[in-house]
């Protein structure tokens, strides 16, 4: 019985995973998810206290856009389509995509399946620059960005402090990279409960929960354009990595013989991948779960290659955090649940789910 | 196109592996480099494939000195099959055996006619046509170990290099493997562990012992029960191969 409804479904996926294979497919199936991206964008805007319907919300949008007037007693619900709600939705989709995206090259980068963007320090690093901006008071003159520079700084020292730990005699391997990262990781958590425990006062045992379990609600216009143009110019990057990521996948010696210099390219790669996951960290905390997970479900759908997969996952990924931030601010509105418990509570059934039917994830063990 | 090793020295962590070592093939040729286990085989190969940088002599291909190259370009003229054959990613055949054309490839372009050509070419002739859609991670060893020769053969090599192509695998695989080696077009350098299929193989063989090499020349010329028991510390008759008349090595547990 069970084998039997082990092979059954394993057969649509095969046939879509080589129909993936031509470009052509490939293609029509980015622009179906762009679609779909579009219309949770517009529908996630809608919800929430204040229900508009899509729309609605596209006219407003529209009329933001394009500097159209609207009815005064519109305005309250047109601020919070406009000022609140839109830069919180597409913040929630650029850092869904990037995480993904990230995710599936830190992968491949380490030759890890339970790498994620977090693995290298970055998070614990921007969560120790965020408190110890917020209990010490400094980097002032940024006014309400100082607490995301706090962060975006702590998560880049964090990444340079584990890459030069970790290479050594002018190599970077992948397992020392792992290693060096989680090592890391707990002594930045620990620094970060000294400085909570000697500030117990403050606003920082809040930030924590924040930081760790992540938030869109601090989005704002402001920041937007800094992250969209981050992890965009990311998602492009790393796209133009894709087969190198496949050589790389294939280990340091068989990479060399292919032509590739595994070291160089993976300290370009972590630099790329340090930026976006610090910038992302700055603004929405460390959203677990995504980075780890999205990159082996699109893998199961559409096979390992590089390209298909950096093309399919950032999409996904987009679709699914607007979801999942939507769910967060409507479950337990008034109050908000942390994305991380949501990533977690959604995607690890989802995830279990799959890996049973596929049988193999990674590394076929 | 003709293969020098000049000089070669490897030294890691103070440690000599390999010391002084010279050797020549010459375009065309099958030449098999044997020893025992750490005699530095492996560690030669790697810097002919440039995972490894010597410390000191060099690498020519076809005289110019591969670590002048860039990787890319050396990676053009020379392929390897390697021992870290493991691959962690569920790619399919097809995808493995088209990555050999990384080297001749920019970004992530796709591949043209002549290139799809070339990779159903090399499936075919190592007989893997029948699994181009099977994953990588549910193929037998020696299938396996079939797709990354015929990723070596796709990079279209001057010279291919071979670290211990046969290993793991059953008698039967071994001898297909070795099969493809001669008449393969390139110039052929390969790391055995089985002295007996070296001599079938290999037009000449090179010997290593603790870094140095300690001889090289025909088969014939090179496997004498002298230099297996110095080198390999192991009595052994040697016979002509009744059919070919290559040297075969027969080994007698208690004597």
């Amino acid at each position: 019985m069970s084998a039997v409804a082990e092979a059954l479904p394993a057969k649509p996926r095969t046939a879509l995973r080589e129909r993936l294979a031509s470009p052509k497919v490939l293609v029509l199936t980015c622009v179906a998810l762009f679609l779909v991206l579009v219309a949770s964008v517009v529908v996630a805007i809608g919800l929430g206290a204040a229900l508009v319907t899509p729309a609605e919300t596209a006219r407003y949008l529209w009329v933001a856009l394009s500097g159209g007037s609207i009815a005064a007693d519109e305005i309250t619900t047109y601020q919070i389509i406009w000022q609140i709600r839109t830069p919180r939705v597409l913040l929630a989709a650029l850092v869904g995509a990037g995480l993904s995206a990230v995710g599936v090259a830190i992968q491949a980068m380490v030759r890890n399946a339970l790498a994620d963007p977090f693995v290298l320090g970055v998070s614990s690093g921007a969560s120790v620059g965020a408190v110890g901006v917020t209990v010490t008071g400094g980097l002032a003159a940024l006014g309400v960005y100082a607490v995301s520079a706090g962060a975006f700084i702590g998560a880049l020292v964090a990444s340079f402090l584990v890459y030069a730990a970790s290479s050594s005699r002018g190599a970077l391997s992948p397992l020392r990279l792992v290693l060096t990262g989680v090592a890391m990781s707990l002594g930045f958590q620990a620094l970060m409960s000294v400085i909570i425990y000697f500030a117990p006062d403050s606003e920082a045992t809040g930030m924590v929960l924040y930081w760790t379990m992540g938030s869109f609600g601090a989005a704002s216009w402001g920041a937007l354009p800094v992250v969209a143009a981050v992890v965009l110019l990311g998602l492009a990057v790393l796209h133009r990595y894709g087969r190198a990521l496949d050589v790389l996948a294939l280990g340091d010696e068989t990479a060399a013989s292919l032509g590739v210099s595994a070291d160089r390219h993976r300290r370009s790669l972590l630099v790329v991948v340090s930026l976006i996951t610090g910038v992302m960290v700055a603004v929405s905390g460390a959203i677990s779960f995504v980075g780890l997970v999205m990159p082996h479900l699109v893998r199961m759908v559409v096979g390992a290659g590089h390209a298909r997969v950096l093309a399919v996952a950032p999409l996904v990924g987009a679709v699914f955090m607007v979801w999942v931030d939507l769910l967060s601010r409507t479950v337990v509105a008034p109050r908000e649940l942390p994305l991380g418990v949501i990533t977690a509570l959604v995607g690890v059934p989802v995830f279990i789910t799959l890996m049973r039917r596929k049988g193999h994830v990674f590394g076929g063990r | 196109m003709d293969l020098r090793i000049d000089g070669l020295g490897v030294t890691i962590d103070g440690r000599s592996l390999v010391h002084d070592l010279s050797l020549d093939v010459a375009d065309g040729e099958v030449v098999g480099l044997v020893g025992p286990n750490g005699s530095g085989k492996s560690t030669a190969l790697r810097c002919v494939y440039r995972a490894l940088r010597p410390a000191a002599g060099a690498v020519r291909v076809g005289g110019d000195d591969i670590t002048r190259l860039p990787m890319r370009r050396s990676a053009q003229l020379l392929a390897a099959m390697t021992q870290d054959g493991a691959v962690d990613l569920d790619f399919t055949v097809e995808e493995v055996v088209a990555l050999g054309r990384a080297p001749h490839q920019r970004g992530n372009q796709a591949l043209t006619g002549r290139e799809r050509e070339l990779c159903a070419a090399a499936m075919e002739r190592l007989n893997l046509t029948h699994l181009a859609r099977r994953g990588i991670l549910t193929l037998s060893g020696g299938e396996r170990q079939r797709v990354l020769l015929a990723r070596a053969l796709v990079q279209e090599p001057r010279v291919l290099v071979l670290d211990e192509p046969t290993n793991h695998l059953d008698i039967r695989h071994q001898v297909e493997i070795l099969s493809h080696l001669r008449g393969a077009g390139p110039t052929v350098l390969v790391v055995l562990h089985d002295l007996n299929l070296a001599a079938a193989a290999c037009d000449r063989l090179g010997v290593l012992h603790q870094g140095r090499l300690v001889a090289s020349g025909t088969p014939k010329d090179v496997l004498t029960e002298a230099l297996v028991a110095d080198v390999f510390g192991v009595r052994a008759t040697v016979v002509p191969h009744p059919l070919t008349g290559d040297p075969q090595l027969l080994y007698a547990l208690h004597s």
